[in-house]
């Protein structure tokens, strides 16, 4: 498969909308999040083909879209995109085989082998002679999936899924998202409003909000930006997942396990390593882990004598007004990396430790959320 | 039963003959906006609202020998249509026109555009994924229509007489015939006939109808 980026710089008017931005996105999982209306559904619309009134341009590697200054405007058809809606959209009077092979009539069928690894992967089996109104809102959304991955995509766009789906159908739904995304090696751009969801299957995240980008970059990054977790936190639609506070996320990799131990090593880079319960994945994995601010103390002397394995070195950067009128305490860790994480105390404990701005401190991290759990 | 026969071959042959350009303009007017439009409608209804007598007048003034499209007609392909049975199957397809429409439009609204949506990103074209996706969903609102503009064909009677005039083994229909032997004396039975004839022609079509719609939507429900 290619390897080519999608590049598009948009003016549009939807409504009272007024989206105006540009996006670069290669190979892996673009995760696309803001405020409900912030134009997310209309970008993938208007990249996909199916909104044509848009200024600007759009071209994937050599193939340009659209541009409306040169009056190209390539039809949906033509684009290679697989789009998954919000619903699954399958045809009501087809089977599930033929509603999968669809794509394939018409594009041309894709490598051998192709079509029965991904009904595997999607446990696609024993559904294929299924109509759409027999399958569970969960086996929709999978054979929709795998309808859209047929058709020989060269770009993959997903409209929230899972928005329609209740907890226990992601649940179900996720493993194979979470198998899918990284053995495509096509560009997907993921539009959802569960941060939970981002974080398990971005590596890289977008940020819009009033039809602008708001940020953009990895996925750590990104929402662990105080101003984007302001904005995230009170927008309406989002969904913070288990918690409203979303806690600082880190980028890690297995370094060791220690079964007798019950425990796993995970590296996060600069020396710093944390203790978690045993994994079973190989040394190398990469994790990402979500710590949240509640599960985080702060001492200011290297701590012994405590049942909390992991303490960390750092020093205190900033204080901040956290709601309910408790502090959140960002303590920049050492080893020069730029890995911060923050942990919520009260304003007593502040004064208390009295912790200011370079203060050597130590955070405790009583519980380590792992966010592929 | 000549006239029987005459009516079922005006009546199907209209009908055809509107099935084609009736779906194209439901599916222009449900799905499409662009200037003109309401005036789109407002034509197609024209029939439905019209005396007949006057859609016939009108058929005369423009599809007879001397009128604008009669005379283009007669002079490149020598057809002619007023006075014969191919006009009366012309005033079939007008005259049922507006109920074929209006059902294959009520059903296009109702059929999920996002289906499309998701068929042209698929890799069909505009038209191929009407055909493959829509056409098949709304098949019970065109196969009710159809009929529905098939009974009104059968019983068609101010336009055809005034256009097609009422020429035994020509144009004259079940209704135009029941008009005839009601004019002359001592035909009660011959006019009771007809009667029963166009009732059980009537109910048949109805029938028919409500079958075909049944299967089609248990094809699509797929309870099989």
């Amino acid at each position: 498969m290619s390897s080519d980026i999608l590049q598009a710089d948009l003016r549009a008017r939807l409504g009272t909308l007024e989206l105006e931005l540009s996006l670069k996105a290669g190979n892996g999982t673009t995760a696309i999040v803001g405020p409900s209306g912030a134009g997310k559904t209309s970008l993938l619309r208007i990249i996909a083909g199916l909104y044509r009134q848009a200024e600007g341009r759009i071209s994937f590697g050599d193939d340009v879209f659209h541009d409306s200054a040169a009056g190209i405007f390539l039809k949906p058809e033509k684009r290679r995109i697989g789009y998954v809606f919000q619903e699954p959209r399958l045809f009501p009077h087809m089977s599930v085989a033929r509603n999968l092979d669809y794509g394939a009539r018409r594009r041309g069928a894709p490598p051998s082998g192709a079509r029965d690894e991904i009904i595997n992967l999607l446990g696609l089996e024993n559904l294929l002679e299924r109509l759409p109104h027999k399958l569970s809102g969960g086996e929709a959304q999978r054979v929709a999936m795998g309808r859209a991955l047929l058709s020989s995509p060269r770009l993959l766009l997903m409209d929230e899924p899972m928005a329609n789906l209740d907890l226990r159908r992601r649940r179900e739904i996720m493993p194979f998202l979470e198998m899918l995304h990284p053995r495509l090696s096509l560009p997907i751009l993921y539009v959802s409003h569960n941060l939970d969801e981002v974080i398990r299957l971005a590596d890289k995240v977008l940020v819009i909000e009033r039809g602008r980008v708001f940020a953009t970059g990895g996925t750590a990054q990104v929402l662990n930006r105080p101003d984007v977790q302001q904005l995230l936190a009170g927008a309406v639609g989002m969904d913070a997942g288990m918690d409203t506070d979303l806690g600082t996320i880190l980028d890690a990799s297995i370094s060791a396990h220690e079964p007798e131990k019950m425990i796993t090593r995970v590296s996060l880079g600069d020396g710093l390593v944390l203790r978690v319960p045993l994994r079973h994945e190989p040394t190398g994995t990469a994790l990402r882990l979500r710590l949240h601010p509640r599960d985080i103390a702060i001492a200011t002397q290297s701590p012994h004598g405590l049942s909390i394995r992991n303490s960390l070195p750092g020093r205190v950067n900033r204080i901040n007004v956290a709601p309910g009128g408790q502090r959140d305490v960002s303590i920049r860790l050492d080893g020069g990396g730029n890995i911060e994480i923050t942990a919520r105390i009260t304003q007593g404990a502040v004064d208390d430790l009295q912790l200011v701005r370079g203060l050597e401190v130590w955070a405790l991290v009583k519980s380590v959320a792992l966010a592929s759990d | 039963m000549e006239a029987l026969l005459i009516s079922l071959k005006v009546g199907l042959i209209g009908t055809a003959l509107s099935l084609m350009p009736g779906i194209a303009i439901a599916w222009l007017i449900a799905r499409r906006r662009f200037p003109g439009r309401m005036l789109l409608d407002g034509l197609i209804h024209m029939p439905l609202v019209l005396p007949p007598v006057v859609t016939g007048y009108l058929l005369l003034l423009l599809f007879g020998r001397a009128g604008y499209i009669g005379a283009f007609l007669h002079a490149q392909f020598g057809l002619t249509l007023a006075f014969n049975w191919k006009g009366a199957a012309l005033v079939a397809a007008i005259t049922g026109f507006p109920l074929l429409v209006r059902a294959v439009r009520l059903s296009i609204e109702a059929a999920d555009e996002g289906l499309e949506a998701a068929a042209r990103t698929l890799g069909a074209s505009g038209f191929g994924a009407f055909v493959s996706v829509t056409l098949p969903l709304i098949m019970p609102g065109i196969i009710a229509g159809t009929l529905l503009a098939f009974a009104r064909a059968l019983g068609e009677f101010g336009a055809t007489i005034t256009f097609a005039a009422n020429i035994p083994g020509e144009t004259q229909t079940l209704p135009l015939l029941l008009y005839s032997v009601l004019q002359s004396p001592d035909s009660e039975a011959l006019g009771l006939r007809i009667v029963v004839l166009s009732l059980i022609l009537a109910a048949g079509a109805l029938f028919l109808s409500e079958w075909l719609s049944r299967v089609m939507q248990r094809r699509l429900r797929g309870a099989s």
